[in-house]
């Protein structure tokens, strides 16, 4: 049985400097509950893996504006105009990486792979650093994999054994992310009992799911 | 006509029956509008999801379903809902027949740029390069000019997108091929005529000679 904890017991779990991917696309999936104990704690030094960084006061975009990323690596800041003036600043480092190359480079670490070879961002910027190598006919990038220590995802159900399924769009990352980090917190829209999630109906089996973040009792 | 809704419908021509198709955001969102209601067209987005269509009306979306710009859709019957890893699995694998992005600049191979402006914007590729990498047909649908500064021109200056030149360039004033030889002149909008395409473009562009006026579907 996994125990359920409350938003402040996720965030304490996660230390200053920590690397932390975040599950989430423009908010849609991200673990809100467990974002706002991050604030509220004032979280600092965290390197942050996520694919964008949403809007500002929106998901991943809390984190940016209060200051608490060091380090971004990340798809897509174009609708964050915080987080492309904290880079021209210097205030946090950017690294950007095709979207396709980024969940690649995440699958890749939970799935014991050293990396991956894709054709995305040959003879670009997004090149700049890394071993080419030519297989048949067509070059490919060598990209590695990208694990962190911690992974903060959303589902919308879950179970105590940690059985998770996500919604819709609201899927993108989090299973993936739910394989790459040794510890993992989950942060369900609701918690059934075992046995109510289908086995064939589970994208993210328990096993996988350290922590899950419970809802408070008034809401 | 508006200039945007010209290269929409313009564009809306090259969707075929049963194809899997990915907009990018912003002007290629409005081709959606000029789909003849005979087509099936399955429409992708990266964020995971093939089958989504109009947002709901309001008070009935769903905060978990949304295109990759954000903006609330729905699902219609039929759709498929997937992981980020799936979702470009599908766009680098070559199982989506076309990709209409934006661009800031187009070469004369066909290279395009749409990710950065050094020093300036920088709002990341996103999927941008994994879809030029990786669809089998590329359309870059833009205006012809910025504020009438051409912005297909001999050679990028800013950092590429990727080396594939795209298939297709679709403009409010005309369409041109890229090919092997340099940029054909296919199409003239309506009332524009090949000097001032010419004018307007910084790169050399061959004129078809069977350069035919764009038509712009129902």
């Amino acid at each position: 049985m996994r125990s359920s904890i409350p938003p402040d017991g996720a965030a304490s779990l996660v230390p200053n400097g920590a690397v932390v991917m975040i599950g989430g696309f423009m908010g849609v999936g991200s673990p809100h509950r467990t974002i706002d104990a991050l604030v509220a704690r004032g979280a600092c030094g965290l390197t942050v893996i996520a694919n964008d960084t949403a809007r500002p006061g929106v998901g991943i975009g809390k984190l940016i504006s209060a200051g608490c990323v060091a380090r971004l690596v990340t798809s897509h800041i174009g609708t964050n105009p915080e987080t492309q003036a904290k880079m021209m600043s210097g205030e946090i480092a950017v690294e950007l990486v095709p979207q396709g190359t980024l969940a690649e480079r995440i699958r890749a670490a939970g799935a014991g792979l050293g990396g991956v070879l894709t054709p995305t961002g040959v003879g670009t910027m997004a090149a700049e650093g890394k071993e080419t190598m030519r297989v048949g006919d067509r070059d490919y990038l060598l990209e590695l994999a990208l694990g962190a220590e911690i992974a903060l995802i959303a589902a919308r159900s879950a179970d105590y054994l940690g059985n998770l399924v996500y919604s819709l769009t609201a899927r993108n990352f989090n299973p993936l992310m739910a394989m790459a980090a040794p510890c993992v917190i989950a942060e369900p829209n609701e918690v059934v009992p075992v046995g109510v999630l289908p086995p064939d109906a589970i994208h993210t089996p328990g096993v996988l799911v350290d922590h899950l973040v419970a809802r408070s009792q008034t809401n | 006509m508006d200039p945007r809704e010209i290269i929409a419908r313009r564009v809306a021509l090259e969707l075929h029956d049963n194809t899997l198709v990915n907009l990018g955001i912003g002007l290629p969102t409005l081709v959606t509008k000029f789909v003849p209601p005979s087509l099936r067209v399955y429409f992708q987005a990266e964020n995971g999801i093939i089958g989504f269509g109009d947002r709901p009306p309001e008070g009935m979306e769903d905060v978990h379903l949304t295109d990759a710009g954000g903006a609330f859709v729905s699902a219609q019957p039929g759709a498929s809902a997937f992981d980020s890893a799936m979702s470009f699995a599908l766009i680098r694998g070559g199982h989506i027949d076309l990709t209409v992005l934006g661009a800031l600049q187009v070469d004369r191979r066909g290279r395009l740029a749409n990710w950065i402006i050094p020093g300036k914007m920088v709002p990341g590729m996103g999927g941008a390069m994994d879809l030029v990498a990786g669809a089998r047909r590329v359309i870059v649908a833009m205006n012809h000019t910025q504020k009438g500064t051409p912005k297909i021109i001999e050679d990028l200056t800013l950092p590429p997108t990727s080396e594939r030149p795209a298939t297709l360039i679709v403009t409010e004033m005309a369409v041109i091929e890229p090919t092997p030889e340099g940029l054909l002149l296919r199409e003239l909008a309506p009332g524009v005529d090949v000097a001032s395409v010419v004018a307007a473009t910084g790169a050399r562009l061959t004129v078809h000679p069977e350069v035919s006026t764009m038509p712009l579907g129902g």
